[in-house]
């Protein structure tokens, strides 16, 4: 009687198996198949990256013959991006050999334990004492070794389109030293030219990280030394007025009406709204953005090419809050290529990772992708210093620039900002109250691993 | 059997209550691999869903990941972004579906008994359309429909009535909307049914006596329905409670957390923020919500009139 239950079950037990591993197998088993997982643009038409990628993945399956590049293009915003590759690297099955990671994300996915030193290869790499130490240190993890290597690194500043700032009466060769200055030509836009947007702020959550650091960080690392980490004490900072008084900054430019109407400012699409239809189209004045905003205009693979932006959009550094010395601030971040640890093949991925940063590889991405050169030899080449108008000032900027904390919970301190500054985009809170939930917040995050800064 | 065993001495009763037993199991043997399968793949991850909410599993930013007991449900209650969800999905489970997508369903398919066949026709396909449409698509739709520059405004413009901003000054009215747009169709289709299977001659005979329609459809037909209303109740309100896409697409719980529903609150925290464990912890308690209003309806269905 007992020896059939048994039995069913078994035969049940096998059955069930047969079918699970027919799901699961085959796709794996091919050796010779390098995954290279990359954001695309939400944007169709911007094709930048895309195309790179593509061009150094035939070339190296050229130089080596019976070896293939299979590209997994993501097409998401940042924070899907970065939850999908999460999910991707954690099983073997479904792993990609390389992965393109932020450095934003990166020290919080090598604590995951997602990501593999690469330290032995790079001790055998030549080109290696070509990257700038700052470079070098991007994807360094606080066990000291390693996990990416950078492609290009980015700075933040002011565009400003001079016609606009003609019709105002501003000059074309606009410096601002305060933040007062920056919103006082915002206020004489908004007056003498109407149905102009005067200045863009990123903010909110929408926009993700790109609100935390053009936006936020921006205004924050311009009122004082260490308003959010202090890498002394290694705690994050509470209470300050840099925090305030950044919120305030924004609570003006959006209470004023100086900024997009709120709710397009807090869409996730803002950012490609801004660089493909407000800035093209000549419907905002100043916008707080990134360097590589020129790669979007760019004839070729640009998701909005416009010809005339070299001649009308001008650059300034963005000013430190009072003007306090060095007059001007820039955040650095930057993306690097990485090899997660459940890659089956991470010799053949590394071999990839030296084609992708040969010196004339690197100097096409960097020109293709409005990027800030990280390579020496890139940085010096003639091709790379007249590659996009505005390259030299942006490159300028590097020196004031500052890297955020590489802290595996930055994302999360970088996300309890964003909702800080949605609530005083809204008005749904003071900057006061805002700048307290944050600091509750913080708390909570980092395991009251905090300090207070008054 | 049970004569043969009354008749049976104890050692025959034994004797054949194995042999019954066995023929029991070789009955359910072509069921056990449907029977494992489904243990593996239904309790299997609603076993190991349970087990994630007790620890605090992340996406990122933590290797291991340990037990904590009920930390992610202590933190849930004290959590004011956590209360706030709740709330929004009560209020919209109790706009969209029990005052929206129920009502209305209703009243169309009372309305539709009496029309003429190809208005009932043309009506019924154009409700059954917005049903039959992917739920992402419902969602850009109506994006695209409540947006400051979408046709809603359009066509208030050209009306030259003052214009609204919905998504963003009041969305979760505008999720609310957007969902009974989406739902209408099952309930009408169900008081259709419903509907069809009141005998004529009791109406009839109500309106003999001299009863008023509000008195028909109050004493007399809502009555015989009821049990199509409490089904119609329950599944809306659990489909409801569930909506993801939706939301998601046309406002992603924002501005700031104002149409943040408790399956969007759940995203957030888990995928966004990477708390996988407390996220999955929110799911249990979307689960609880879902259970309570079950229990409530199965009440009421079991009530006699």
């Amino acid at each position: 009687m007992r020896r059939t239950a048994p039995m069913a079950l078994l035969t049940a037990a096998v059955l069930a198996a047969g079918a699970l591993t027919a799901c699961g197998g085959g796709s794996d088993g091919d050796s010779n198949t390098l995954k290279v997982a990359f954001p695309k643009d939400t944007n169709n038409k911007v094709t930048v990256r895309d195309d790179y990628v593509e061009m150094v993945a035939r070339a190296f399956e050229k130089a080596n013959p019976g070896k293939k590049v299979k590209l997994i293009p993501i097409q998401a915003s940042e924070n899907d991006y970065y939850a999908k590759i999460q999910q991707m690297m954690r099983s073997p099955k479904t792993a990609p050999d390389l992965v393109y990671e932020d450095t934003f994300l990166i020290n919080s996915d090598i604590t995951a334990g997602l990501l593999r030193p690469l330290d032995p290869y790079i001790a055998k790499w030549a080109d290696w004492k070509q990257f700038e130490p700052a470079a070098k240190a991007a994807a360094r993890a606080q066990d000291g070794r390693t996990y990416g290597v950078p492609d290009g690194t980015d700075t933040r500043g002011l565009w400003f389109n001079r016609k606009i700032f003609k019709k105002a009466g501003l000059p074309q060769d606009w410096r601002p030293r305060t933040w007062d200055e920056v919103l006082a030509a915002a206020r004489t836009i908004k007056r003498k030219v109407p149905g102009v947007i005067p200045l863009n702020v990123f903010t909110g959550k929408g926009a993700g990280e790109a609100a935390v650091m053009q936006g936020f960080e921006m205004l924050l690392y311009g009122t004082g030394r260490d308003q959010l980490y202090d890498p002394a004490a290694k705690k994050w900072v509470t209470g300050t007025k840099g925090f305030r008084d950044s919120l305030e900054f924004l609570r003006t430019v959006y209470g004023e009406k100086l900024g997009p109407d709120v709710s397009d400012a807090l869409s996730p699409n803002i950012q490609t709204n801004v660089a493909t239809e407000l800035m093209p189209e000549e419907k905002l004045a100043i916008d707080l953005d990134g360097s590589w905003l020129g790669q979007q205009w760019q004839p070729k693979g640009g998701g909005k090419p416009w010809p005339e932006w070299p001649t009308t959009l001008g650059r300034a550094a963005f000013p430190t809050q009072t003007g306090a010395a060095p007059g001007r601030v820039s955040l650095a971040g930057g993306w690097t290529w990485s090899v997660p640890r459940q890659s089956q093949r991470p010799d053949l991925a590394w071999k990839l990772i030296e084609t992708l940063q040969t010196q004339r590889n690197a100097l096409e991405w960097c020109v293709r992708g409005a990027q800030i050169a990280v390579r020496k030899d890139v940085a010096a080449d003639p091709a790379y210093l007249k590659s996009i108008p505005g390259i030299g000032f942006f490159t300028g900027l590097v020196k004031v620039s500052h890297y955020r904390p590489a802290l595996p919970v930055y994302p999360k301190v970088s996300a309890a900002i964003g909702e800080a500054m949605e609530a005083v985009t809204t008005g749904d809170a003071t900057p006061a109250k805002a700048a307290a939930d944050y600091d509750a917040q913080l708390k909570s995050i980092t395991d009251g691993q905090v300090v207070a800064k008054p | 059997m049970t004569r043969a065993a009354t008749t049976s001495t104890a050692y025959g009763t034994a004797g054949r209550g194995a042999r019954s037993r066995r023929r029991a199991l070789l009955r359910w043997s072509p069921l056990a691999p449907a029977t494992v399968l489904l243990l593996l793949f239904l309790a299997g991850p609603i076993g190991y869903c349970v087990y994630i909410a007790f620890t605090d599993l992340q996406l990122t930013g933590q290797e291991s990941a340990s037990f904590v007991g009920l930390d992610n449900f202590r933190h849930a209650f004290g959590d004011p972004a956590f209360r706030n969800a709740v709330v929004l999905t009560l209020v919209f489970t109790l706009v969209s579906s029990i005052l929206g997508q129920n009502t209305l369903g209703l009243a169309l398919a009372g309305l539709m008994e009496r029309a003429s066949k190809a208005v009932r026709v043309i009506t019924g396909a154009v409700v059954i359309t917005a049903w039959v449409l992917p739920e992402i698509v419902a969602g850009f739709l109506l994006y695209t429909f409540f947006e400051r520059r979408g046709t809603l405004n359009a066509i208030l413009d050209w009306l030259h009535l003052p214009s609204q901003n919905w998504l963003f000054t009041l969305p979760i009215l505008a999720v609310s909307f957007a969902n009974v747009w989406r739902g209408t169709a099952f309930s009408m289709l169900i008081y259709s049914a419903a509907l069809s299977e009141i005998p004529r001659e009791v109406t009839e005979s109500a309106e003999v006596d001299g009863a008023s329609g509000r008195q028909r459809l109050w004493h007399v037909t809502l009555p015989m329905i009821r049990r199509s209303i409490g089904t119609n109740l329950m599944l809306n309100t659990l489909q409801t409670l569930s909506v993801f896409g939706l939301i998601w697409a046309m406002t992603r719980g924002g501005p700031g957390n104002r149409s943040q529903t408790l399956p969007v609150f759940m995203y957030d925290q888990a995928f966004l923020k990477s708390l996988i464990g407390y996220g999955t912890a929110v799911a249990l308690l979307l689960l609880v919500v879902g259970a309570l209003f079950s229990v409530v309806y199965l009440r009421l269905l079991r009530e006699e009139v």
